[in-house]
């Protein structure tokens, strides 16, 4: 699947595209099919984000959604080396799931 | 230590201003991302993985206490109770954003600092050596040379909008302690024959992509002459690097593709032309810049003992410490690499408590090493003991200068966009495994040091063990250099063949010191060892 991401402008966190909004959850990215460039040019346009760009994923049985490069699943989830700072301080298999 | 004039404060609060305004049309929409980023990139912040990061520029690397607090304040503040030295000798936030980032700005200017040109292709943070002014074998105290050019290079409009980036370094001792020969100009103050005091120009030097030592090109530039000789060196290189090609617009290529011989006709071409174009401050302004950099009121009357009664002490105080020029003094070096941390971060707290000692036992000052640790150059060693105790409870005793666990370790692909391979996990295994096989004692001085790319911001290419991380086909591979120096015998480290994964590489390393342990001879490093018995047998242990 096709999903996009970006920063939010003001905070500059990662965010993904849920088919009307952006979130700060992977989970939520949707596939955009074809639609990426249309979407990512309306949304810098609308400033909701910033650099954005469409990346490849793949979303498991139980729906979750995985980018398929390892620096965009750092940037999911959050530096590797400082769990306390991720989205899932709590989650032990956090970083099995980044590598 | 330099203080600001009203000239440099108006300077840096209007930059403020002007950036506030900046950030306001951007968030309005009234400037797009491509009009907006040269204007945050020349304020120093980018835009990383997770977030904004700013780059904050520490000159030469001296901090006074109010400085160090106000950084450890801006961590808590603006971002999330951390900060990361660099191997640039600055500071990093990595969590801010930028609809605070001018009120950032506004906080570190009222304690004259910024972080303008630290970023873009202009020229960047001079650098210098961390003990300059406190050490026993440097000739001259080298921050006056490097605070004179700093000023040179601040705002120069005919320098901020080079071929690339542009680093410069000044020292004065032979025993280099900056990698001075790997910047785009390395300047060493000298003393000669005559016992008058220059400058020796090293130019285009480098790492990144295509690593290079720099060669001398004038040994001896007179005092009154420092900064025309600069200028004819950047003129040369403004006007004739590669801006066609951004990987071959570095001044060492120029350099190199030119011959170090017709560079150096050219700049001595144009340094005739300019010596008469009054380009050069007046030497009483250099005179009026030493006056900042008096010598602390030492106590003549210290006394030269240390009790060295407990042995963890005495352990750091031979690993940690280095000789002062003053009798009864020592150079304290604060660790920033405790086993299993990560390179160069230091919390809130650290950074107050560092602070704190800095004004309690070194005269109000501290310096950031590019080797991301933290020095304390005025040292009574009397005062070592209880130094090294509060110290220690806060993790920040770690008795490894120059140890194999003294990791320099770029952010690396936890953070940095740019990044292929992650570097401070390495790092913190790597520590770690060498704080529980024991060996980390018996190696002595072995530096090793890690970049997540081929920028090598982690300096690889100078490490007597370098690791770079490359993507091989989106999964992290690390290529292993050995054999690389950044001192007064700088060499560049050579790859030892086909790369690792993250545990391979740390067992390719454990053979290596392994390999270094079988064979040194009395008294040799790593690094003599390596030099003595070359590359292959060190290849045969790893590939065998
Ligand atoms: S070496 Fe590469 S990965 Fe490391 S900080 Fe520099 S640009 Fe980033």
């Amino acid at each position: 699947m096709k999903i996009l991401t970006g920063n939010d402008l003001k905070s500059g966190a990662v965010t993904w595209w849920t088919g009307y909004d952006w979130s700060i959850h992977v989970e939520d990215a949707v596939d955009v099919g074809d639609q990426a460039d249309s979407i990512l040019a309306k949304e810098e346009a609308a400033r909701r984000v910033n650099a954005p760009y469409a990346i490849d994923a793949t979303r498991d049985e139980d729906g979750n959604v995985r980018p398929a490069h390892i620096k965009d699943r750092v940037r999911a989830l959050g530096p590797t080396v400082r769990p306390d700072l991720t989205l899932k301080p709590a989650d032990p298999d956090h970083r099995d799931w980044v590598i | 230590m330099y203080k600001y004039d009203q000239y440099d404060q108006a300077m840096v609060d209007t930059r403020v201003e002007e950036f506030r305004d900046q950030v306001k049309r951007r968030l309005e929409g009234k400037i797009s991302e491509d009009q907006f980023k040269p204007l945050r990139l020349m304020n120093g912040l980018y835009l990383q993985l997770h977030a904004y990061m700013l780059r904050v520029a520490i000159p030469y690397g001296t901090l006074n206490s109010a400085q160090m607090h106000a950084l450890a304040d801006i961590a808590d503040k603006y971002d999330r109770g951390y900060g990361h030295f660099t191997t640039r000798q600055n500071i990093q936030y990595n969590w801010i954003k930028l609809e605070e980032a001018p009120d950032l700005l506004a906080d570190l200017a009222k304690v004259e600092m910024h972080a303008i040109q630290t970023s873009g292709n202009c020229i960047r943070n001079i650098s210098s050596d961390q003990y300059a002014g406190a050490t026993a074998d440097e000739i001259i105290d080298p921050r006056p040379y490097a605070e004179l050019l700093r000023q040179w290079s601040s705002f120069h409009p005919e320098f901020s909008f080079l071929p690339r980036k542009f680093k410069i370094c000044v020292i004065a001792s032979d025993t280099d302690r900056a990698a001075m020969k790997l910047h785009d100009i390395g300047i060493q103050i000298v003393k000669n024959d005559a016992g008058e005091i220059g400058a020796r120009f090293y130019v285009g030097g480098g790492m990144g992509r295509t690593p290079m030592i720099a060669p001398m090109i004038r040994d001896f530039v007179p005092l009154d002459q420092l900064v025309t000789y600069s200028e004819a060196c950047l003129r040369v290189y403004n006007r004739y690097g590669r801006r066609d090609n951004k990987y071959k617009a570095r001044i060492k290529i120029l350099v190199h593709e030119l011959g170090a011989e017709e560079y150096t006709r050219q700049v001595e071409e144009e340094f005739a032309h300019l010596l008469d174009q009054g380009v050069e401050p007046p030497l009483a302004e250099l005179e009026r810049i030493k006056t900042f950099f008096p010598n602390p009121p030492y106590d003549k009357d210290a006394s030269d003992e240390i009790d060295r009664s407990d042995p963890d002490f005495a352990v750091w105080v031979d690993r940690n410490t280095a000789p002062h020029k003053q009798a009864g003094y020592a150079i304290a070096n604060i660790s920033l690499k405790p086993i299993g941390g990560i390179p160069g971060d230091a919390s809130t707290a650290q950074m107050h408590l560092m602070a704190e000692l800095a004004k309690d036992y070194s005269f109000d000052e501290c310096r950031v090493t590019h080797a991301q640790n933290i020095v304390l150059p005025d040292v009574k060693k009397s005062d070592l003991y209880t130094l090294w105790q509060k110290l220690d409870e806060a993790g920040l005793g770690t008795p490894n200068l120059d140890q194999i666990d003294d990791i320099i370790a770029c952010p690396g692909l936890d953070y940095c966009s740019l990044a292929n391979a992650r570097s401070i996990p390495l790092a913190q295994r790597i520590s770690e495994r060498y704080a529980n096989n024991g060996k980390s004692d018996v190696l002595g001085e072995l530096k090793l040091k890690i970049s997540g790319c081929i920028n090598a911001c982690g300096h690889h290419h100078a490490g007597h063990i370098g690791i770079l991380g490359v993507d091989r086909k989106g999964v992290e591979n690390y290529q292993l250099l050995l054999g690389g120096s950044e001192g007064a015998d700088t060499s560049l480290g050579k790859i030892t063949g086909r790369g690792f994964d993250e545990d391979g590489v740390i067992d390719a390393i454990e053979k290596v010191t392994d390999l270094y342990l079988d064979q040194k001879e009395d008294g040799e490093r790593f690094l003599d060892t390596y030099r003595r018995i070359g590359m292959e047998p060190f290849k045969e242990a790893i590939y065998e």
